[in-house]
């Protein structure tokens, strides 16, 4: 007999270009049939009314472990990511000490086995302590499982090593993820430079400082033929220059997150904590443009980058706060407000960014309902309204800037590798 | 009617609060340097100075203000203190909170901090400058000065000179004078006066020479090199040549065109000591009326407590 059969879900798979009614069989923790199912299976979860989709993938998270795990554990992420539709999460690697080496990539992905929730990926760093000096082990972190390279956090400021890092990765076939901020343009800034950093007294991060590091990136990367992934673009020219990058045949990819795309630099006011974030919240100039990449599919996919911090690092002056923001549990349901409640977006869209894109983005056979593949389900109820309490998350992270804000869309039924996981 | 709290800046202020201040200040000029004519409206009412960043002339203000209205005043040694051993501010602020104190006069190196303050505690808060943000009260003793000699913010041309964008004192003032009706002109070179400011309803100018003559009041900003971040100009020597306020420049002013400086005076950088001593400048004034808009002010938050 048959493991699961979801029934009567509203099937979306956008790898497939499918938005049926149908029935969703899973047997040995793969997915077997879409169509109608007449066969018995031990579960029968009734999806009427609700969304099947492939497992949600964020290939930007951070999970804090090895280190702080005051702030997050590989564990407590992955319930996170669970609770919020997350089947694949991407661990970032600027952990203490940092994934610079095959054993660290190890770790990682043998306690998000333990855990057994979603799919832990570590991403390695590019080079070693993350300091922009020296390459990491590429080849030994990637057979160790990672499933990309990153100095996240910190941009690769050095170009000769940079360009190096993008050719000699070509030997993994992973991305090179890059952060791109230039450290001399946006020196101790902890906004976006403009008008309201102006009127705060708080020190501006110009767009300069993310464009000029894109455009390097760029031609860095068509000149050595590397895989460059931008991580959370924040800009319009950002967005414009990967524009132009992929018409000319470039093969570069690129996420935003649901912070970039919904909010702008007048939540600093106040001196809201919640909106210390790198790179910086920008203009409504900007979010338009973010969305429209999205929209186009210019930007690929939408990552949260999950930061959880400890109180402490949030209640404290504006500018001494720790950048970043939690994400993994309010993702789907901001942006199936924000996106899809207003007609911007319509669903398949939405899930081809949270899964297809971000799969392809990676190289990961992930992100899809095609028969055979590994049965990383989500079923998201479109119509639960709620709202966001930061207190009653599982991640251990309460630092987000859409607490109390009223949502709807949520997953509430997760399945990942075949197995019903607790939401 | 002043029904505030805090005083955290002065972008949350009408005019007519603005106005309502400087009368009430203006009721104190006369009796805020005289130690004969202390009165009691804050008797029994405690005052922290709570300074996390050095201050002479702002803390001793404060202090005299308060003392002047009858109140205990504690200064607080913040550098001294629990700041040292990591306690977070939050922590330090609800201490002092819990020992019962009605204000806190917060001066501090981070923009906003005294607004996050103001959300912790049960006292007042008043913000003695708050990183490259605001500087309320210097805002307030400047628009006295500029009206008691003056008289009227309505066509006024006030030039300010220097470090805009590290200067707190010059976001207060340009807010205040704006709210008040004057115009205001921004001076310096590129890289001290952001482009953001003008749209904050200020004009820029980089040629000191060409803006100086139909100014009414100029306002030299002291060029803190402690607060520079990274070079701004290539050296002393370049800025001087093209914005010290001194003797050859006066020339170019108006003939009663009012000379202010926050104080502390860098002499022979951005003013010569000559100007700094001459007929035209009102420093030292701007000292003595900073008592009294102290006074003033803890007088009628006192009153909405």
């Amino acid at each position: 007999m048959a493991d699961i059969l979801i029934k009567n879900g509203r099937v979306i798979c956008p790898d497939q270009g499918l938005d049926e009614v149908a029935d969703l069989l899973i047997t040995d923790g793969r997915i077997a049939t879409i169509g109608a199912v007449r066969e018995p299976a031990h579960e029968v979860i009734d999806a009427a009314g609700k969304i099947v989709c492939p497992g949600l993938i964020d290939m930007h998270v951070h999970l804090r472990e090895p280190g702080d795990c005051d702030e997050e554990t590989i564990a407590t992420g992955s319930a996170a990511a669970i609770a919020g539709g997350f089947t694949t999460i991407v661990a970032m690697p600027n952990t203490d000490p940092p994934i610079d080496n095959p054993a660290a990539a190890e770790y990682v992905i043998n306690k998000g086995r333990q855990a057994n929730l979603a799919n832990v990926l570590p991403a390695g760093a590019i080079t070693l302590g993350r300091e922009g000096t020296e390459l990491t082990e590429m080849g030994l972190i990637s057979l160790a499982g990672a499933a990309a390279f990153t100095d996240d956090g910190s941009w690769v400021t050095s170009a000769g090593l940079m360009a190096k890092a993008l050719k000699y990765a070509k030997l993994t076939g992973l991305p090179i993820m890059s952060h791109c901020e230039d450290p001399s343009l946006a020196g101790n800034g902890v906004m976006n430079a403009g008008r309201a950093a102006a009127e705060l007294g708080l020190a501006g991060t110009p767009v300069s400082a993310e464009e000029t590091a894109i455009a390097r990136d760029i031609i860095l990367a068509h000149e050595t033929g590397g895989r460059l992934h931008v991580t959370h673009v924040s800009t319009a020219g950002g967005v414009e220059l990967i524009r132009r990058a992929k018409e000319r045949g470039d093969n570069i990819t690129a996420d935003a997150t649901p912070h970039h795309l919904t909010l702008t630099e007048e939540f600093a006011r106040g001196y809201n904590t919640n909106a210390r974030v790198n790179p910086p919240l920008r203009t409504k100039a900007d979010v338009d443009a973010l969305r429209a990449g999205i929209k186009d599919g210019t930007i690929d996919a939408i990552a949260s980058d999950h930061a959880p911090h400890a109180p402490q690092e949030k209640a404290c002056e504006f500018d001494k706060a720790a950048p970043g923001v939690v994400g993994l549990e309010t993702t789907l349901s901001m942006l199936a407000a924000k996106l899809v409640g207003t007609d911007f977006l319509t669903w398949p869209e939405l899930i081809a960014a949270l899964t297809i894109r971000p799969a392809r983005a990676l190289g990961i056979a992930k992100g899809t309902l095609r028969p055979g593949a590994d049965a990383d389900i989500v079923v998201i109820d479109p119509a639960a309204e709620w709202i966001i309490d930061s207190a009653r998350f599982v991640s251990r992270g309460r630092n987000c800037p859409f607490d109390g804000m009223s949502v709807v869309g949520r997953a509430e039924v997760v399945i990942a590798g075949g197995a019903i996981k607790d939401v | 009617m002043w029904d505030r709290k805090h005083l955290l800046g002065i972008a949350e202020l009408s005019a007519e609060e603005i106005t309502e201040i400087l009368d009430k200040a203006q009721h104190y000029t006369a009796t805020a340097l005289d130690e004969s004519t202390t009165s009691d409206k804050l008797r029994g009412k405690r005052v922290a100075l709570m300074f996390f960043e050095n201050s002479t002339r702002t803390r001793v203000s404060f202090e005299l203000a308060a003392q002047r209205l009858g109140a205990s005043v504690t200064a607080m040694q913040m550098s001294a203190s629990s700041v040292a051993k990591g306690e977070s501010l939050r922590d330090t602020v609800l201490t002092v909170d819990a020992m019962g104190v009605d204000f806190m006069v917060v001066r501090h190196s981070s923009a906003g901090a005294p607004h996050q303050i103001a959300g912790w505690v049960s006292a007042s808060v008043l913000n003695a400058g708050d990183g490259t943000h605001e500087h309320p009260t210097q805002a307030l003793l400047d628009m006295l000065t500029i009206r008691r000699h003056k008289n009227d913010f309505d066509g006024l041309r006030v030039g300010i000179v220097g470090d805009i964008a590290h200067s707190r004192v010059a976001r207060s003032d340009l807010i205040a004078l704006k709210k008040l009706g004057a115009d205001v002109v921004l001076i310096g070179p590129p890289t001290l006066v952001p482009g953001a400011f003008a749209q904050l309803g200020a004009e820029v100018a980089h040629n000191f020479d060409n803006a100086i003559h139909n100014c009414d009041v100029l306002y030299m900003l002291r060029i803190q090199c402690e607060r520079l971040g990274g070079q701004q100009f290539p050296s002393m020597r370049e800025y001087c040549e093209f914005y010290r306020l001194d003797g050859p420049r006066m020339r170019r002013a108006k003939p009663d065109v009012l000379v202010m400086h926050p104080g502390p005076m860098n002499r022979g950088i951005e003013i010569a000591a000559d100007v700094a001593d001459g007929p035209n400048a009102v420093v030292l004034e701007q000292v003595a009326n900073g008592v009294a808009v102290r006074m003033a002010l803890l007088d009628m938050m006192n009153n909405h407590r």
